[in-house]
């Protein structure tokens, strides 16, 4: 996969919020020393246009110099506010009202960089950890000592090149003296949930991937019983380039009630992925191709399925896409060619999702594969009628009654795909379907079979 | 306000509460509990605590009590 | 005692409140299987079920004690205070009597756990409970250790039946955990079933999907995420001869 950078065209006259050249400040504390290295300008932030995968600290440190800390926990909340950093990993929680609450709890802490990336038409988070580690290492360092905790954990999907290669990034910067917290590399199983933030700490607590009732919530206890920070890796990534260069820097791209920029994984309709960076705000036009399109998805399989239409009036942002019945969630776009089957590949992936429930909660384990297997009634030839009614009963009812948001992503889904492919729909039911190629398109895995796939 | 929870993972769909408190509880069709998540009227105060006072799963909670709770 | 109370009218009424015990600790243990196992009594609501488990629980409690006092004080055999919680450590029968004293422990900390099971949380009470298991069997013993009327007639007829009952809820019990599909299959035996199960099943259908599955479903093999398609042909959707 490639990784590039967009600046993102725009039609003329049209420029986003608070868009302008950003300048690199100079914090009061920095030695006069050092030379100080300049603020990525524009985009992209996170990733350089040439990286490579590179453990060494050398060329990390040249672009970006060192990291700025050990900031007080009132230093690092009051910049990730300022800064209005919100979480990467889908959820879009405030970081500094995580930050605060953890610090609240009152127990020392730990803290959880979260590489799980558990969605499979994601890659951002892995090629972040690839290509940017130390910015990431970083971050998990600034969290660390804010919090007070003196123990990090990484928690990253089961690979054993990417755990070596981490493990290499760890002892350089240890050896550099770089690292306070000791930091602990975790394998996450192969599941989608695995990526959930109380799944996470059950797998770091020993137990199965599963989510778990919220009371009390993981800022309070959580790993081994103490307030848990879980933060998505592109996230602490962000917050490492806010210590260095500021607030108003980070704010100088995306909107104001939306700032910054965002890793996103781009499915080009010729079978393509690429990751990219892109300023919240951006349009979505100018990430997907919405020419010969037949529909986007947008925020991956928790996400919904817009109308070409529809999505070329949208932008990167929640602010336009809640509205639209969908999300920014993890950055996951993409163009569904017109020559597919919407509702196929609506069903295929539905199906994935209903077998990853991780079984706990009756309706989530009753419904999802209900609505799977209803789905796959209608990518049939088969009148829809009753099991569209059926759906749409199962989708009410087993909306926020999971331990977590599993099915009411799963409803968002499906609830999108009924809206963009109804016309689809009343094909099918005629006994015909405007498919070409019944190839598969998106990305869906094998999905769990066994207890054992849940460790 | 004292309000009724479910805790998911914990519940097996035993139907209990909502025998015991059907003004708030209701089973759904696959007899897992629909629970009305507006405050519990003062009224059915004892009612609701004996509800969570016998789910045989103890999955049901009352939340944010008149009462410290 | 002076004479009023006389010895053996002590010691009928521990023997007599013996076997009441032991009959409601008999009932205890199957109605409590039975809330595990989502069952009713034919008639009554369900939660008829938890609370007379929770009821004749109880009773049982009551009448324990009340054998435990008819016992110590009959003045025909010492049995200290003591020896009632401590295990063997009477004079009179030691092993038999001890393990109505493990009986009696078992039944405090079940009761006392199960009184403040809102506090102590679900984790901790579910521990505890499994004890439950443990202390029919230990009441048995020392019943049949310790009561000769349980050897002979209409008695040892009496205890048969409560063995009887104990070891069909057990099988009850069994079985059905055997039956219930892990988590990790719950969704995909529902996926299996479809669409048999059709919209809204009644909730006492004894086919319930649920999460006691009828088994049919095996993991064997991941499915691989073809969509099926060989029903369709391009541009049109009318199943070929012989497809599903």
């Amino acid at each position: 996969m490639t990784v590039d950078h967009m600046t993102g065209p725009r039609p003329a006259g049209q420029r986003s919020a608070g868009q302008r050249s950003a300048r690199p400040r100079a914090p009061g504390h920095r030695s006069a020393r050092q030379a100080r290295p300049q603020a990525p300008a524009g985009l992209p932030r996170l990733i350089p246009a040439d990286a490579v995968p590179d453990s060494s600290l050398d060329a990390h440190l040249a672009r970006l110099g060192p990291l700025p800390y050990p900031p007080s926990a009132g230093a690092l909340i009051g910049v990730a506010e300022a800064a209005g950093l919100t979480g990467r990993g889908g959820a879009g929680f405030p970081v500094h009202r995580k930050l605060t609450a953890v610090v609240q709890a009152g127990r020392r802490p730990v803290v959880v960089g979260n590489g799980a990336e558990g969605e499979p038409a994601s890659s951002k988070d892995g090629s972040l950890l690839w290509l940017a580690p130390h910015l990431v290492l970083d971050g998990l360092q600034l969290v660390a000592s804010a919090a007070g905790a003196t123990r990090a954990l990484l928690y990253v999907h089961r690979d054993a090149a990417l755990i070596a290669y981490l493990s290499q990034a760890l002892q350089r910067r240890f050896a550099a003296g770089t690292d306070r917290a000791r930091v602990e590399l975790v394998e996450a199983p192969d599941r989608f949930l695995a990526g959930e933030e109380s799944a996470l700490v059950n797998v770091i607590n020993g137990e199965t991937a599963r989510p778990q009732f919220k009371r009390p919530p993981v800022y309070e206890r959580g790993v081994g019983g103490r307030p848990t920070l879980v933060q998505n890796v592109e996230t602490l990534a962000h917050l490492a380039l806010i210590a260095r260069f500021g607030a108003d820097w980070f704010r100088a791209a995306g909107t104001s009630a939306e700032p910054g920029s965002m890793l996103c994984t781009v499915h080009r309709a010729d079978g393509g992925r690429h990751v990219v960076e892109a300023e919240l705000g951006a349009p979505i036009r100018s990430l997907v191709r919405l020419g010969g399109v037949q529909a986007v998805l947008c925020g991956g399989y928790h996400g919904a399925w817009l109308d070409p239409e529809h999505a070329a009036r949208l932008s990167l942002a929640n602010a336009s896409l809640r509205p639209a019945g969908s999300f920014a969630g993890a950055g996951v776009l993409a163009e569904l060619p017109a020559d597919r089957c919407g509702l196929a590949e609506t069903a295929r992936v539905a199906r994935y999702l209903a077998l990853e429930s991780a079984g706990q909660c009756g309706p989530c384990f009753n419904g999802l594969p209900r609505m799977a297997g209803a789905l796959a009634d209608l990518a049939g030839p088969r009148p829809g009628g009753q099991v569209i009614t059926d759906v749409r009963r199962w989708a009410g009812l087993v909306e926020g009654r999971g331990a977590c948001h599993h099915p009411d992503g799963f409803v968002r889904f499906v609830r999108s795909a009924l809206a963009v492919f109804g016309p689809e729909i009343g094909r099918h039911a005629r006994g015909q379907c405007s498919a070409t190629d019944r190839r598969p398109f998106l990305p869906v895995p094998a999905a769990a079979a066994a207890e054992a796939d849940w460790s | 306000m004292p309000r009724i929870m479910v805790n998911p993972v914990a519940c097996s769909g035993h139907g209990v509460c909502a025998e015991l408190l059907p003004e708030l509880i209701t089973l759904d069709e696959w007899g897992y509990p629909l629970v009305d998540d507006a405050p519990v009227p003062r009224a059915l105060d004892g009612q609701a605590r004996r509800a969570v006072r016998d789910c045989p799963a103890l999955a049901l909670l009352l939340t944010g009590g008149r009462d410290s709770r | 005692m002076n004479g009023i109370i006389s010895s053996t009218a002590l010691w009928f009424a521990s023997r007599a409140t013996g076997i009441v015990a032991l009959v409601l600790l008999t009932v205890v243990l199957v109605l409590g299987i039975a809330v595990n196992r989502h069952g009713r009594l034919p008639g009554l609501p369900r939660f008829a079920v938890t609370s007379l488990h929770r009821a004749v629980s109880l009773l049982a409690v009551a009448f324990v004690a009340v054998h435990v006092t008819t016992a110590l004080a009959d003045p025909f055999v010492s049995i200290g205070i003591a020896a009632t919680v401590l295990p063997f450590a009477s004079h009179y029968q030691p092993f038999w009597l001890g393990l109505g004293a493990v009986s009696i422990d078992l039944m405090i900390a079940l009761t006392v756990t199960s009184l403040l099971r809102a506090r102590i949380g679900r984790r901790t009470w579910r521990a505890v409970h499994w004890l439950g298991y443990v202390s029919w069997p230990v009441a048995f013993a020392h019943s049949i250790g310790s009561g000769p009327d349980l050897w002979h007639g209409g008695l040892l007829d009496l205890a048969i039946v409560c063995a009887v009952a104990i070891a069909a809820a057990l099988g009850w019990r069994i079985i059905g955990t055997r039956r219930e599909n892990p988590l990790a299959q719950r969704a995909a035996q529902v996926l299996a079933s479809w669409p048999g199960s059709g919209p809204g099943h009644r909730r006492d259908h004894p086919a319930a999907p649920r999460n006691r599955g009828a088994g049919q479903f095996r993991a064997g093999g991941r499915h691989d995420d073809q969509f099926r398609d060989d029903q369709f042909r391009d541009g049109d959707l009318r199943p070929k001869a012989g497809a599903r």
